[in-house]
């Protein structure tokens, strides 16, 4: 028989549409059917000018904006071969970890809900609420933040952000330890997740798992530890890595980069360089309001960057870095223009959800639902 | 704002474990490389590209186990019109290489390497949705982002923006 699953679906995050076919209650084949929420976003950054294309990425993965934008603020950096004062790498990567906290909670909020326990739902919505205010603090936004520009932030963070984020930080292990005593010894939770959807090591490299997904196979690769960006080079963290390759593992791996997150977020806050948040570039950089009104050669720049957008030097970059999900790769290819003649973005979603048919396959229908769950799957990602 | 000059001289990148192997397999196989913002480009030939993937899966040294990403760049009005790219990535030493192939606009068809990495599946998918570059050998090449009877193929360069009206 072959059945339906989605794209309408409360547990599919999103409209992914999985058909099914089963023998019983066994799933002997399972197709991922995508490309509902396909936008085109590929296309339209060709049309746009590079400044341009920072809040179209931020719609991609709708659940970790900062990542999207950092990933292509670093590459067409890299391109153009500009270097970023310290505080602006700090705040990213403060930013950057204050977003995989927030997904991680979307995550592990709707994860639990599936399988049927909903309180952890509102607990991780309450902190979830505490992170978004930062975001709209920084940004003005909530979701669709925009904050990083090529060459650094879009403004200073305003007064009073850094307490009201230690504040946070000082409380959120204990939150975390409320969510753990909520599932990680839970009877109900272990037997939904424990030994289901496994996908070995060799499997999970063959299929292009990445991030928690492949650490929780017992693959030891992190971008930010392997690979540093914007700075992670200057933070202590431990890689969590499971080797038993089930949806538990997946869920200790997240858990407990909950934990590492919001050390680094201690630690960005004790170590926040002084200076500038924007490059001296000011070809690429738009000048500071007061600089504008005031003088001349500042309001030349403003008006050319408006108007023409900068000219990036021709080659291309594949830049990686480390989202919540896993690796996103923005490849961005100049041909010295001042539109990129391709940007393409490789989503963790995507590579992800390719896994799905090995972990579901030979397994019950209700696994489906921890399956999806635990790979994290975020359409917009997915279908771009 | 300092760029380093790229490097295109092959004799001068030998060290680079993807290069070396390659170099050591075959002397012909490497066309052209380029060494540019830390990043190493070798484009090869478009009927080698199952076998040099399978050769940088398996390098002892070095082995690029992982496909990060695969994607096409289209050239359109010159030609050969389209570029495959390929990202790879070796877990155990984290070092990455891109491979390209050049395509003609007339005929744009590549071996598919699902059968190295099952994961390119959907990649390929996408590169014959979006491009129209034909993969041999895939196990299942239809439109993945488009609907099954769309006109055309969105990511080429003679595709208008906003679409045919």
């Amino acid at each position: 028989m072959v059945l339906n699953m989605g794209p309408q679906h409360p547990s599919t995050h999103g409209v992914l549409r999985l058909v099914l076919e089963i023998d019983g209650e066994t799933i002997v084949r399972m197709k991922p059917e995508i490309g509902y929420l396909h936008t085109g976003i590929e296309k339209t950054c060709e049309a746009k000018f590079y400044q341009q294309v920072v809040p179209l990425t931020d719609r991609i993965d709708y659940l970790c904006p900062m990542t999207n934008n950092l990933a292509y603020c670093l590459a067409v950096e890299k391109l153009l071969g500009l270097e970023i004062p310290p505080k602006a790498q700090w705040m990213r990567v403060l930013m950057n970890e204050l977003t995989r906290i927030n997904s991680h909670l979307v995550w592990l909020g709707t994860h639990a809900m599936d399988l049927g326990a909903m309180t952890v739902f509102l607990y991780c919505f309450r902190e979830r609420e505490d992170v978004l205010r930062f975001f709209e603090m920084v940004s003005g936004q909530r979701m669709m933040t925009s904050y990083f520009r090529i060459g650094g932030l879009a403004l200073e963070p305003p007064l009073g952000f850094f307490e009201k984020v230690k504040k946070f930080a000082d409380r959120f292990p204990g939150n975390v330890d409320e969510y753990e005593n909520l599932l990680t010894g839970n009877p109900i939770f272990m037997m939904r997740t424990k030994g289901v959807a496994h996908l070995s090591a060799e499997d999970a490299i063959a299929m292009g798992a990445c991030g928690p997904t492949l650490r929780g196979s017992g693959i030891d690769i992190d971008l930010r530890r392997d690979a540093p960006y914007s700075g992670y080079e200057n933070f202590n963290f431990k890689v969590p890595v499971r080797t038993e390759g089930d949806v538990f593992a997946r869920y200790l791996c997240r858990v407990a980069e909950l934990r590492e997150s919001i050390g680094m977020v201690q630690q960005a806050l004790a170590g926040m360089p002084e200076g500038p948040v924007k490059a001296d570039a000011p070809k690429v950089v738009l000048p500071d309001r007061e600089k504008m009104k005031t003088q001349m050669e500042a309001l030349i720049y403003h008006f050319k960057i408006i108007t023409e957008g900068f000219a990036v030097p021709a080659g291309e970059v594949y830049q990686a870095i480390e989202s919540p999900r896993g690796e996103m790769g923005y490849y961005v290819v100049s041909d010295g223009t001042a539109k990129p003649y391709r940007v393409h973005m490789r989503g963790p979603s995507y590579a992800n959800l390719q896994t799905l048919s090995k972990m579901c396959e030979g397994q019950l229908i209700a696994d489906v639902v921890a399956a999806i769950g635990s790979i994290d799957v975020v359409l917009g990602d997915i279908d771009r | 704002m300092t760029l380093a000059p790229a490097i295109t001289n092959i004799e001068e990148l030998k060290a680079h474990p993807a290069l070396a192997r390659l170099l050591e397999w075959n002397p012909a196989v490497p066309q052209s490389v380029k060494f540019d913002r830390d990043e190493l480009t070798i484009w090869v030939q478009k009927e080698t590209i199952r076998e040099v993937c399978a050769i940088l899966r398996d390098s002892p040294d070095c082995p690029f186990n992982y496909l990060a990403d695969l994607t096409c760049v289209d050239w359109y009005p010159s030609e050969p019109r389209f570029e495959v790219v390929y990202h790879l990535l070796s877990i155990p030493t984290k070092e990455r290489v891109r491979l390209k192939a050049r395509l003609d606009g007339s005929s744009p068809v590549i071996e598919s390497v699902t059968s190295v990495w099952p994961s390119a599946n959907f990649y390929e998918r996408e590169v014959f949705d979006l491009f129209g570059v034909r993969f041999t050998g895939h196990p299942n090449l239809q439109r993945i982002m488009m609907p099954d009877d769309w006109e055309g193929h969105p990511l080429r360069k003679d595709y208008p923006v906003e679409g045919y009206r």
